[in-house]
């Protein structure tokens, strides 16, 4: 922002207390978004009685992983009591050709449709945009129809299937957006010496297009791994993806509730995407920017 | 590109782009366009358990609007999504404005309040249910501190679970309009801003007048994007409210899931599920309409 228009001119009492006042409500909000993160690992490292007779907000008195190991391995989901473990790799094999898939297509895509612009390309272009808007609720019925027909319901290629599809028009807007950037002449230079379509954009366009690979990537997987509404959906017990096994941990865990199994399962399911964000925010923050300005 | 075509080859040549574009395009024609074909066919059936493609009018619907539980979700989604999008985007614009101040450790302060937006709606759901509840939750706390009437279990109180739907979705979704409106902030004509100093404006009055007039555009984004998000909330719900005490917490998503996976009424779940891209196709359309629009003249 310009020096202009920031609130420090000088060095008057009303400014100190300006600054006073901005820095109380920055750090409100900082503790408002950090106290599920912090009531969430504590509770997850005491054991139950310290929950029930301590304060929520107290520190645990020893470091216990038992809860973690707990969630992960023996917890019950259901009437499989394999805790987190399996479902954890249902998502794993779920998400990544599902990545990887969804961006290639994205790529394609938006290649040919800003590079080589032929008849009904933006209608093409609006059409798959409106695939990113689409309440899944419309889509839910016949594809679990559909998925019946080719017999992949309650499997993993059937969930790769759906998050490939419905990804597709995310990546495609992303790299359809960045390369609308990249300069026509370079094409053009690129076809007069006679390269072609697959040759220009192996040459010239991916090169130039690992920042947006990255934010599509991380967009991908975030929304993939994140997602309950398909795995809900679509899987039953064993071939559940972590976030519906995880959710049912919580739900209908049957005897005492163990609360410390529950926030630790709910920290070792949002471990990926948050292990994600923290080493590569920067891009995470230009994924969401990139879905929503100027379409 | 004046020569016509001559050999299979070059026509295939020519037609690349189409055909690299065609197997994604047609996903998208049968997985989208023509489910939603499908979704307004049965809605307009009297299917229950297995879809029935026997039409009998807009008789669903008819039921649909006549069920309490669609007209408490409507409801809810009215109260859920104006005070989700009004304190979103208030505390996100806020929160963008104060960190433009040239802020020791911006970064940092960021990354705390963007990291929600990594986490799935149903870790939030988990954490806020945990924190809400009754007995061993912040409530108790808080008490224990001497605010004797303090009260923070609203997940069990159906006029109130609303609420904690509301305040658990802008916890997960500040952050982002946040960065949303301090890349806007900072992509404005810094030459105006000087001139208006120069004029003698404070900068509370920069903001107020130029500033944020001038980020009318992202304030529509912001709007846009939260109100889809509102309409789509499902997974907060299951994990945070499951919908109650009884249904009084559930919105539309939910109402279409309970009635086509667990009630056995496809018919009406599929009439819930058109009310709802209506709904998303009102907000939506014109507004990407108007972006890819724009575009083309600017």
């Amino acid at each position: 922002m310009a020096d202009s228009a920031s609130f420090t001119p000088g060095n008057t009492g009303s400014n100190l207390a300006l600054r006073l006042a901005l820095w109380t409500v920055l750090i409100v909000f900082a503790i408002w978004f950090l106290l599920p993160a912090y009531v969430v690992v504590g509770t997850s490292l005491k054991d139950l009685e310290e929950i029930r007779g301590g304060s929520l907000l107290a520190l645990p008195h020893e470091i216990n992983f038992s809860a973690w190991r707990h969630a992960w391995s023996e917890a019950c989901i259901g009437v499989e009591c394999s805790g987190l473990e399996p479902y954890f790799w249902n998502s794993v094999g779920m998400a990544i050709p599902s990545v990887i898939i969804s961006t290639l297509l994205g790529a394609l895509t938006g290649y040919a449709l800003t590079k080589w612009k032929f008849k009904g390309a933006n209608l093409v272009f609006a059409m798959i945009l409106f695939g990113c808007f689409v309440p899944f609720q419309v889509v839910i019925l016949p594809m679990a129809q559909t998925l019946g027909k080719i017999g992949i319901t309650n499997t993993v290629y059937g969930l790769i299937l759906v998050h490939s599809v419905y990804g597709m028009a995310f990546t495609t807007l992303f790299f359809r957006n960045y390369y609308v950037t990249i300069p026509d002449e370079l094409v053009r230079a690129a076809t007069i010496d006679g390269a072609g379509f697959f040759t220009i954009f192996r040459r010239i366009i991916l090169p130039l297009s690992p920042p947006i690979i990255v934010v599509s990537v991380i967009w991908q997987f975030t929304q993939i791994w994140n997602d309950f509404l398909f795995g809900a959906s679509f899987t039953t017990g064993g071939a559940q993806p972590i976030m519906v096994a995880m959710n049912n941990l919580v739900n209908t865990t049957t005897g005492v509730k163990q609360y410390n199994v529950d926030m630790a399962a709910a920290l070792i399911t949002a471990a990926p995407t948050l292990f994600v964000y923290i080493i590569a925010g920067r891009y995470f923050v230009r994924g969401l920017t990139a879905g929503s300005v100027k379409g | 590109m004046t020569r016509p075509p001559f050999s299979l080859t070059d026509r295939i040549a020519r037609l690349l782009p189409q055909i690299v574009v065609a197997p994604g395009f047609a996903a998208i024609l049968f997985f989208v366009y023509g489910f939603i074909i499908w979704t307004g066919y049965i809605s307009l059936t009297n299917s229950k358990m297995l879809p029935n493609y026997s039409l009998i009018g807009f008789r669903p619907y008819e039921r649909l609007f006549q069920m309490d539980r669609w007209s408490v979700a409507l409801e809810n989604l009215f109260v859920f999504g104006v005070l989700f999008i009004l304190a979103a985007i208030v505390i996100g614009c806020l929160l963008a404005v104060l960190l433009d101040q040239k802020i020791r450790a911006e970064g940092f302060i960021r990354t705390i309040y963007l990291y929600p937006m990594a986490i799935s709606f149903i870790i939030t759901g988990t954490a806020w249910k945990w924190i809400m509840n009754p007995s061993l939750g912040l409530e108790t706390v808080v008490r224990g501190w001497g605010w004797e009437s303090f009260s923070f279990g609203w997940t069990n109180d159906s006029t109130l679970a609303v609420y904690a739907l509301v305040m658990a979705a802008v916890w997960q979704s500040a952050g982002f309009v946040m960065a949303l409106f301090l890349s806007a902030l900072r992509s404005v004509d810094q030459d105006i801003i000087k001139a208006a100093s120069l004029d003698g404006a404070s900068p509370w009055k920069i903001y107020i007048r130029i500033i944020l007039p001038s980020m009318r555009p992202v304030f529509m984004s912001a709007i846009v994007i939260l109100s889809h998000l509102a309409i789509k909330s499902f997974d907060l719900v299951v994990a945070l409210t499951g919908g109650g005490p009884g249904y009084a917490s559930t919105l539309p998503a939910n109402f279409m899931y309970e009635m086509t996976f667990r009630r056995n009424e496809i018919g009406v779940g599929a009439a819930s599920a058109m009310v709802m891209l209506a709904t998303v196709a009102a907000i939506m359309v014109p507004y990407l309409y108007s972006e890819l629009r724009g575009k083309k003249h600017g």
